[in-house]
């Protein structure tokens, strides 16, 4: 088996131009990973910069109105650029910088990668192109505003489905347009090893965090662990950790759209099937041909029909849980949240908020739930207006 | 000596590529017929892919078309199986990995062979990755064909060592598609394979006038052209087939030129 698997999934599987390019990033992460200094800047940027460590809040409404299991909230939606995206943009682009590149590159969905990526561009002085599916730049016009704010260039993408999976498409073809100066800054556990790994390392300190908080506040582990998952980087990062102790539950919730029985669905694990796709296996949603499915979710964030190969593997072993959440249960618990505990969530995070709805009141008392809040819902705000037939004029 | 190696036995050798189902199939086994008649020495026939990243706008809309008109992986066999009845002429396909693997690699190489497709071409598998599909085309007497590119380097020597077929020289940086100038070495890369295996060298991605394929068959054994025809899909429709077959005339005209003038 080649390089950066888990289990039989992830691998390499990039045009040959990419190749010494991805095979320089790990070279350059394998060194700098290692190195006192990265470690110190990155952590002082985490920490002075991005705000860390993030608060886990116990909702103490949520758990009184749900009578079931106590509810802590981890609160990625309070970090600068709001969501966990800064975590690992912050440690890419500050390899990047190492690496000698001066530009840097990123797909995004919702726009909160972008962003993510924008901002550390700026704060290390690197230029920085964003690609997102046109689609998207509607949905987030907000956000798109943000990125060039802050000096960024957004090429909306009009190939193909015009939406996440296009603009990992055409990311992937600029950097094989221009690959000597240009770092590709993957937001998500996805794409050709090293990536999977260098992502998770950069989210994993979700997990830790939570770990040692939970352990200052309840003195013990929580029983289980919600995030919601599209590529999959928030789930991992709050997951990680917690792999080896087996008594966690940890859930992951995936766009089910209209509904995963309607063809209006990003639910990877629940209706795909293995494949081999942006440089990676993992599973897909996809037809008996092996041509990509056009998935669809109200969450631009989670609307892509693949999912990262470490999940891939997590599933099969059955670590993990993979629940599909609609877009009406999404929006519900979006407005839950805000109504509830005065917490807007993103509607990507609204998903694993509507699972926990749905199994805390299940839980006794005494159990503690965590819920991977990844990012905050100011961008959603004018979408769920939209969703809900308020002509909202911004 | 392979099918695909004697290919390049008769000198410079001319490598046109077609979309199948770019209009619909029907028109794709004309135009391979016509290819074939027009003296091409090898064609390419792409399998459409839904997210062609390896590839420019050009045969990116090839693919919707191709799509969008039904085309389906079992469709393009049987397409190939009656082609083959009319001609003799080597035939590659062009395609993803997962498209081959999701039909189940060893079904797809067997079938492949079966209906007389001589090599493989999957620009999104690597050196590294290409055990997923080399053993099955071993054993069924199919040439994967392996990729070098401008950043390759110190790779060439590893990836010739273990070429089989011919070796497909990327031309330059990003997609395929049309260029005004190809600026890249192509003769140092070349000569790295060279050095190291004594295997044919065809020259693709952004060659599309009869000057620059002169030009790159002074270097290489053999040219690629690809978003050129495909362009004339494109411009043609369901009329193309007489327009290609006197592009692809012109073409293999200008390489044999090329050779006696050497």
């Amino acid at each position: 088996m080649t390089k950066g698997r888990f289990g039989s999934y992830g691998g390499q599987y990039i045009p040959e131009t990419l190749m010494n390019a991805v095979l320089e990033v790990e070279k350059a992460y394998h060194t700098w990973r290692a190195d006192p200094e990265f470690r110190q800047e990155l952590d002082g940027l985490l920490k002075n910069y991005a705000g860390r460590p993030s608060l886990l809040y116990f909702a103490r409404k949520m758990t009184a109105d749900l009578g079931g299991a106590k509810i802590y909230l981890k609160r990625e939606d309070l970090n600068h650029t709001g969501s966990h995206k800064i975590n690992n943009v912050l440690g890419q682009v500050l390899l990047a910088k190492k690496m000698g590149k001066t530009r840097v590159i990123a797909e995004t969905g919702a726009g909160q990668h972008g962003v993510a990526t924008a901002t550390a561009a700026a704060l290390m002085g690197l230029e920085c192109e964003i690609f997102m599916g046109r689609e998207d730049t509607e949905r987030q016009a907000l956000n798109v505003f943000r990125m060039e704010l802050l000096g960024a260039k957004v090429h909306p993408v009009t190939s193909g489905t015009q939406t996440l999976k296009d603009a990992v498409n055409e990311t992937l073809r600029e950097w094989v347009s221009r690959v000597e100066d240009t770092y590709y800054v993957l937001g998500s556990v996805m794409g050709p090893h090293p990536f999977p790994t260098i992502v998770r390392d950069f989210q994993k300190i979700i997990g830790e965090e939570i770990r040692r908080q939970l352990m200052e506040a309840e003195g013990r582990l929580p029983d289980m662990i919600i995030a919601c998952v599209g590529g999959g980087s928030n789930a991992i990062g709050a997951f990680y950790d917690f792999i080896p102790d087996t008594q966690v539950q940890l859930i992951g919730c995936e766009a089910a759209g209209l509904g995963v029985d309607t063809p209006k669905n990003a639910a990877t694990i629940a209706k795909g099937s293995v494949g081999i796709f942006h440089g990676m296996k993992s599973y897909f949603c996809q037809d008996e041909y092996g041509q990509i499915a056009p998935v669809y979710s109200i969450s631009a964030g989670l609307d892509y029909p693949g999912i990262g190969p470490e999940h891939a593997m997590l599933a099969d072993h059955a670590r993990v849980t993979y629940i599909p959440v609609t877009d009406a249960q999404a929006v519900e618990a979006f407005e839950y949240l805000s109504r509830t505990e005065g917490i807007i969530p993103a509607i990507e995070s609204a998903h694993a908020v509507a699972y926990a709805c749905t199994i805390a009141p299940k839980m006794p008392r005494d159990r503690i739930l965590v819920i991977n809040i990844s990012g905050r819902g100011d961008k959603d705000v004018a979408a769920i207006a939209r969703y809900k037939g308020v002509d909202l004029h911004e | 000596m392979s099918r695909i190696q004697q290919v390049f036995s008769r000198g410079k050798a001319f490598i046109p590529f077609v979309t199948a189902g770019d209009p619909e199939l029907g028109v794709t086994a004309r135009i391979i017929q016509g290819m074939a008649e027009a003296g091409a020495d090898l064609i390419e026939i792409g399998i459409p892919f839904s997210d062609p990243v390896a590839e420019g706008i050009v045969i990116q809309k090839a693919d919707e078309r191709a799509l969008a008109s039904g085309t389906t992986t079992d469709g393009i066999f049987e397409m190939v199986s009656r082609v083959r009845e009319q001609t003799d002429v080597p035939l590659a396909f062009m395609t993803y990995i997962n498209p081959v693997f999701v039909y189940g690699v060893e079904p797809f190489v067997r079938r492949a062979a079966g209906v007389g497709i001589d090599a493989l071409i999957v620009p999104d598998l690597p050196f590294e990755e290409k055990d997923e599909l080399q053993p099955v085309c071993r054993a069924c007497g199919i040439d994967l064909i392996s990729l070098i590119a401008p950043t390759s380097r110190e790779r060439i020597t590893r990836i010739a060592a273990e070429a089989e077929g011919f070796v497909y020289c990327v031309s330059s940086l990003g997609v395929t598609g049309v260029r005004k100038e190809i600026t890249t070495d192509v003769g140092e890369m070349i000569s790295l394979v060279k050095a190291v295996k004594n295997i044919p060298c065809a020259i693709g991605f952004g060659i599309s006038t009869p000057e620059q394929a002169r030009a790159m068959a002074e270097k290489a054994d053999g040219v690629i052209v690809g978003s050129a025809i495909v362009r004339m899909m494109e411009q043609y429709g369901k009329d193309c087939v007489h327009p290609v077959t006197e592009y692809v005339r012109t073409m293999k005209r200008a390489l044999q030129a090329n050779a006696q003038g050497n």
